[in-house]
């Protein structure tokens, strides 16, 4: 298969991309009837965030609904604007515009293919338009190119002047991942890719993306709350929670040396195909604290069964342990005997 | 609290029956037969999941039961017998009076199942109230009790609030506290998890087992998540194109499958605990339920079929154990799991996952 290759593949060494201080805020109603209610204004769904995504690497952010994982996908393609933080791409620093080529190298698919196709367009005319207006190949080729694409995703050239309405989810999710390899991306981000798809689908979409990672040595990005398609698919996770990474270490380490409570409980309230145990305590209580109000100290203390003084005074900052540099964990307890005595998702608390 | 379930001696038979239901669904382009041919049962205090992918009747089947299908839906001939009485030739006022007391319902996406311009705490109340005839107090208390069990904190105070001022997860309880109101013996569950994050899907399927458990209530719990029926239910029934194709005790059936498409899901779905090499996904799509193909429904996608399987409709085939399986070769999935666990995969397997022809041409016009 002539696969076109991303650009960036020969160029620079260091992290492809490097995120420093990231955050995101939205404005949530107005802030006179904010005042008049006597709530927080400002939502931080991304809270001083510092990332590093390695070339060739595939890397997870996982998390529960709310904890800013699509908000930091976005803000890395550059939809969101950021608030604070900076972002180094491949050696250039972003500018909160970017222009032409900034745009192009960070590509998403985004998780709902009924929604983010444009149904009047037909395949062709989207990545054609795509093609011609960011000028990937010469117009001559942009036909062959197309097809090409359609190919590498596994559509047939038949999918060219049909709609996106005639395509199953499975097909519509293959020709967005198209149109996002269209410009050649050195990073694809996917923001749970196969979550709106039926189950005997989701496997051909993943086994899709992990085809692409080693044909085209793309980096990949996932954003997913299933842990199990992490496994398969990434080599490294970061766990947020409530717009920090709280966790972050290669994947079979993470999960089975978890430090941080939350992944530990995270781990835990997975279901398996073994029966479990009903009698123990759920791994965790009650739902995440709203965004607009993030608890002082340590923002996972409100639920943790492990939480002391010190974790409602000290925000603990994301630091790796002494044996390992490529595991780090924003716990107080994380790396000692504390830490580490804690059965996966053993305690609970009401 | 456990509610008189049948008076004067110990309870006999299963819960709930269904015996060769068949759903048409009438559109412009023909009948679909949504459901075709289903029979299971739930006994008592047991939760029977059933699993398929969407268009394969699982919901329509479940919404039959309580009668809440579509109006260009309807139930043409099959019994459902609760508590041996048939619901089927019911009207809908002598449902009315089994909707509550008899059977209830979780749907999928609380926000929509939920009045929302009504307290919680009321919607809660309000079957106690017509069924039982409780006094507006007698029923409010039994709403803050009912809260408390499902563990909704402070439920004095949250009585009062309004769906919209629930998290997801907080609404799903509400909405099993509703189910419970009137001391159901069947709670049906549609994707009670499905819109929920894994640790508040963990919490939801604790409660209920432990419901399933206590009070004797038995559960049909529909869902595509292979793990979620490990966890909680005791029996499984795998439907595809409107038919049952496997049907046994849970963990025989998920470790041990005896139908192809059965074998196919399990292989198809990433497992936390065992992580392949490449999925394995089954091939095709499927299948129209205005023409479904002749003989075996999964044979076009089967890698196993032969040519008997594209004449002779399989009939669910009884197998020891309690388990019964919709395929005339079903030897073929024993062989393949037995080289599966020697460490040699199918070749055909291997093929399929290299080169996922799935779905390679546009089906023109075949959206749903």
């Amino acid at each position: 298969m002539t696969a076109p290759e991303p650009a960036g593949q020969t160029a620079g060494s260091g992290p492809l991309l490097t995120a420093s201080g990231l955050s995101v805020t939205f404005n949530v109603g107005s802030a006179f009837g904010a005042r008049i209610r006597k709530e927080n204004f400002v939502l931080r769904a991304v809270d001083g965030i510092d990332l590093e995504i390695e070339r060739g690497e595939a890397l997870a952010v996982v998390g529960e609904s709310g904890s800013g994982k699509s908000t930091l996908a976005r803000a890395l393609t550059g939809i969101t604007p950021v608030a604070a933080g900076e972002m180094i791409f491949d050696g250039r620093k972003l500018a909160a515009r970017r222009r032409g080529r900034d745009r192009r190298r960070i590509q998403m698919v985004f998780q709902d293919p009924y929604s983010s196709l444009n149904p009047r367009l037909t395949v062709g005319s989207m990545l054609s338009e795509l093609l011609r207006v960011h000028k990937v190949v010469p117009r001559s080729e942009v036909e062959s190119f197309s097809r090409e694409l359609l190919n590498l995703v596994g559509l047939s050239e038949e999918a060219l002047p049909a709609y996106p309405r005639q395509f199953s989810g499975g097909q519509r999710q293959r020709v967005a991942i198209a149109r996002a390899l269209a410009l050649r991306p050195d990073l694809l981000i996917a923001d749970e890719p196969v979550s709106a798809l039926d189950v005997s689908v989701q496997a051909t979409i993943l086994n899709l993306l992990r085809d692409l990672r080693a044909e085209l040595g793309l980096t990949l990005m996932l954003i997913s709350h299933n842990l199990a398609v992490v496994r398969h698919l990434c080599n490294r996770v970061a766990v947020m929670y409530l717009g920090r990474i709280v966790e972050l270490a290669p994947t079979e380490e993470l999960f089975s040396n978890p430090q941080h409570p939350y992944t530990q409980a995270l781990l835990a309230a997975i279901p398996t195909l073994e029966p479990g145990s009903w009698d123990e305590e759920p791994a965790i209580t009650g739902d995440p604290p709203s965004p607009l109000n993030i608890p002082s100290g340590c923002r996972f203390r409100t639920r943790c069964p492990l939480a002391e003084q010190i974790c409602h005074d000290q925000d603990p900052e994301l630091r790796a342990g002494a044996a390992s540099a490529g595991h780090r964990a924003a716990c107080h307890f994380a790396f000692s005997a504390a830490g580490a005595a804690a059965p996966a998702g053993g305690a609970g608390q009401d | 609290m456990t509610a008189a379930f049948s008076p004067g001696g110990a309870p006999a038979g299963p819960m709930l029956q269904v015996r060769d239901l068949h759903v048409q669904i009438a559109t412009g382009r023909g009948t679909v037969r949504a459901v075709d041919g289903v029979s299971f049962e739930v006994p008592r205090g047991e939760a029977l999941g059933l699993v398929g992918e969407s268009g394969s009747g699982k919901s329509m089947t479940l919404r039959s039961i309580l009668g809440v299908l579509p109006p260009t839906a309807s139930v043409t001939s099959g019994q459902i017998i609760l508590d041996g009485r048939d619901l089927v030739p019911l009207k809908q006022t002598d449902l009315n009076r089994i909707r509550g007391p008899k059977i209830a319902m979780i749907f999928q996406e609380p926000m929509s199942a939920l009045n929302p311009v009504m307290r919680v705490g009321a919607q809660i109340a309000e079957g106690p109230m017509l069924h039982q005839g409780l006094s507006r107090a007698k029923a409010a208390e039994r709403a803050l009790d009912l809260m408390r069990r499902v563990g909704i904190p402070h439920p004095e105070r949250r009585m009062r609030s309004y769906p919209h001022e629930f998290s997801g997860g907080m609404r799903q309880r509400v909405m099993i506290a509703i189910a419970l109101a009137c001391e159901p013996e069947v709670i049906l569950c549609d994707e009670p998890t499905t819109a929920l994050d894994v640790t508040i899907q963990d919490q939801i399927l604790r409660l209920l087992a432990r419901l399933c458990r206590e009070s004797g209530v038995s559960l049909v719990f529909v869902t595509h998540d292979l793990p979620v029926v490990a966890q909680i239910c005791q029996q499984v029934a795998v439907m595809y194109g409107g038919r049952l194709a496997e049907y046994g005790p849970v963990r025989d059936v998920l470790h041990d499958p005896r139908h192809p498409y059965t074998l196919g899901l399990v292989r198809s779905a990433p497992d936390f605990d065992n992580v392949r090499e490449a999925l394995i996904p089954i091939p095709g799509a499927p299948p129209s339920l205005i023409t479904p193909p002749d003989g075996c429904r999964f044979h076009p996608r089967c890698k196993f079929a032969e040519e008997d399987c594209q004449v002779v409709e399989p009939p669910m085939k009884p197998l020891p154990g309690g388990r019964a399986t919709a395929c005339l070769h079903y030897e073929r999935t024993i062989e393949s799991l037995e080289a599966e666990r020697a460490g040699q995969l199918d070749p055909v397997d291997l093929q399929v996952a290299a080169e996922q022809p799935d779905e390679a041409a546009p089906a023109a016009g075949s959206a749903p």
